[in-house]
């Protein structure tokens, strides 16, 4: 489904984000990509929504290169792409419904579904009361909740979480994992990085390991080793 | 579709107006002064026309005939000249009418009518006032009065002076200030509109600016360009209108105003003033239509082209 071909990111200033990386990724897989900070879990996945172009190397969506599609293509590919960020990254003046929604207007979906599945998809992330909330009315956990909601409510085939439990405590993080893990149950793919041991273990999927820019383990039933 | 998205770029531009209310504020009084610049300076410009017409009104060459000259040879030659191409306007002033004027004038000072009295005749001569098109073309009036070989015979012979010598001076001052006037008022005009443009696209590059964010995550779910910008783009168009309203309301309120101080003022100036009075909110009622289509118009095509133009370097996402 993706294929990363050799991939390697230097950037202007020379620092190695990314050395030779080759790993594929099969449908309904929940892979947990870990590493310390700087090992450039991050400029993985950014690589796959093309927010960073690659020095060398390729990558593939089904048959797909990402980074030779038109600015029309991408748009639509993106939207095919769930993306979940450490920093939420929600539009501020915008109602949680609003992000949400935003996300299916930009796909063209249509006002009644709009309104079908912007409220069935808060209810799944368990946010249904909070539906007219700004972004900071919300709290941390719940701001990532809305976020999740906003990445599968065009139903993805793909969701891509950088660190998204990175700026909650425990008790959120488990509760954003869960949701997740329910979304892959039902049949999405999933790619997450993370530095949190708790969280590698819970899910206890595919495990890659990434040091320095390099892959150095790609594990079937991965445990946090570093 | 195409009509779903529109309805919806529109919306979201409106409610992002309502939502950023301190920046929409903010932005909305810039727009306002740069409108208002531009609205005074077609007022400016009214003015200055206006003046610069009544100054022009009031110079010309008076031609004087001697005291026996036939007012048929009078006539003709006012014919010869109303044909002349520079000439706007010739009057006929008979020595009667001369008279009339000049009691009428002096009535009250009793040594000059005294005076009259004791010379037993009329002294004043007729006279034909001529203007021409632009202050400068009097001299090829005097040119042709004083060469007098090409004047028929029994014209030259009866004129017997006119009064271009005596006001060359201001004459010829004003052929020099007034195209100067009137190209410093363009000058100014054209500076004026170019800090009133960099100042507002700047307004709104900043306001932009501060929508960055916004505009990658709305990249990143999946919006086109055009989607993500849209809503920008109707705010800016938003800007400008309510920005080319307040900017009418206000020049109503200041052309009234201006109105008042130039009546106190030209009451000191000699002369028919008239049709200064009201000049320019008679001017701004009389011309409403064009100026609203002048200033909103301006107004909605700056801010919609801003928006435009200051969203495209946040696109690459």
């Amino acid at each position: 489904m993706i294929y990363f071909d050799k991939v390697s990111k230097i950037y202007p200033d020379e620092s190695v984000a990314l050395n030779d990386v080759t790993f594929t990724v099969e449908p309904k897989e929940f892979i947990t990509i870990v590493g310390h900070s700087g090992a450039g879990k991050s400029t993985l996945l950014k690589m796959l929504i093309a927010e960073e172009y690659p020095s060398a190397g390729s990558v593939f969506f089904e048959s797909a290169n990402i980074h030779r599609l038109r600015k029309k293509d991408m748009s639509k590919l993106r939207r095919r792409i769930g993306t979940v960020f450490q920093d939420f990254r929600l539009i501020p003046n915008k109602t949680a419904f609003e992000n949400i929604a935003f996300a299916m207007e930009a796909a063209g979906r249509t006002d009644a579904e709009i309104q079908a599945d912007v409220p069935h998809v808060l209810d799944l992330v368990d946010l249904g009361s909070k539906m007219w909330s700004f972004p900071h009315e919300l709290s941390g956990g719940e701001k990532q909740r809305v976020a999740i909601a906003r990445a599968i409510v065009n139903q993805p085939d793909i969701i891509v979480a950088d660190e998204p439990t990175g700026n909650l405590d425990p008790i959120n993080t488990y509760d954003i994992i869960t949701i997740l893990k329910k979304i892959n149950g039902l049949g999405t793919t999933v790619l997450l990085t993370t530095h949190n041991k708790g969280v590698v273990e819970n899910i206890g999927g595919r495990v890659i390991t990434m040091e320095k820019g390099k892959m150095i383990r790609d594990d079937r039933e991965g445990k946090y080793i570093l | 579709m195409m009509f779903t998205s529109l309805k919806r770029m529109i919306r979201s531009g409106f409610v992002g107006f309502w939502r950023n209310s301190f920046l929409s504020f903010s932005s909305i009084v810039v727009f306002s002064i740069s409108l208002l610049v531009l609205g005074s300076l077609i007022f400016f410009n009214t003015l200055t026309t206006a003046f610069i017409a009544k100054v022009k009104d009031r110079v010309d060459v008076n031609i004087y005939f001697t005291l026996d000259a036939r007012e048929e040879s009078i006539l003709e030659f006012k014919k010869t000249l109303e044909k002349m191409p520079e000439v706007s306007k010739v009057d006929y002033i008979s020595r009667e009418e001369a008279i009339a004027s000049f009691t009428e004038k002096y009535k009250d000072n009793t040594p000059i009518i005294e005076g009259l009295k004791e010379i037993g005749y009329n002294p004043l001569p007729a006279t034909l006032n001529v203007k021409t098109k632009e202050p400068s073309q009097y001299e090829s009036i005097a040119n042709l009065l004083e060469n007098k070989d090409t004047l028929p015979k029994n014209i030259s012979s009866i004129i017997e002076d006119d009064s271009y010598h005596k006001n060359k001076l201001i004459i010829d001052r004003l052929s020099r200030i007034i195209p100067l006037v009137e190209r410093t008022g363009w000058v100014l005009s054209i500076a004026l509109l170019i800090v009133a443009l960099i100042i507002t696209f700047n307004t709104i590059r900043l306001s932009i600016y501060s929508s960055k964010d916004e505009i990658a995550v709305m990249k990143l779910v999946g919006a086109s360009n055009t989607y993500a910008r849209g809503p920008f783009v109707v705010s800016g168009v938003m800007y400008g209108i309510v920005s080319g309203v307040i900017a009418l309301v206000i020049l109503a309120g200041l052309t009234y105003y201006v109105d008042l101080i130039l009546v106190r003022f030209l009451s000191a100036y000699p002369g028919d003033v008239s049709g200064l009075k009201n000049l320019l909110f008679s001017y701004y009622v009389s011309h409403f239509i064009e100026i609203l289509i002048v200033i909103i118009g301006s107004g909605v095509i700056l801010g919609g082209a801003s928006s435009y133009i200051a969203v495209r370097r946040y696109l690459n996402v």
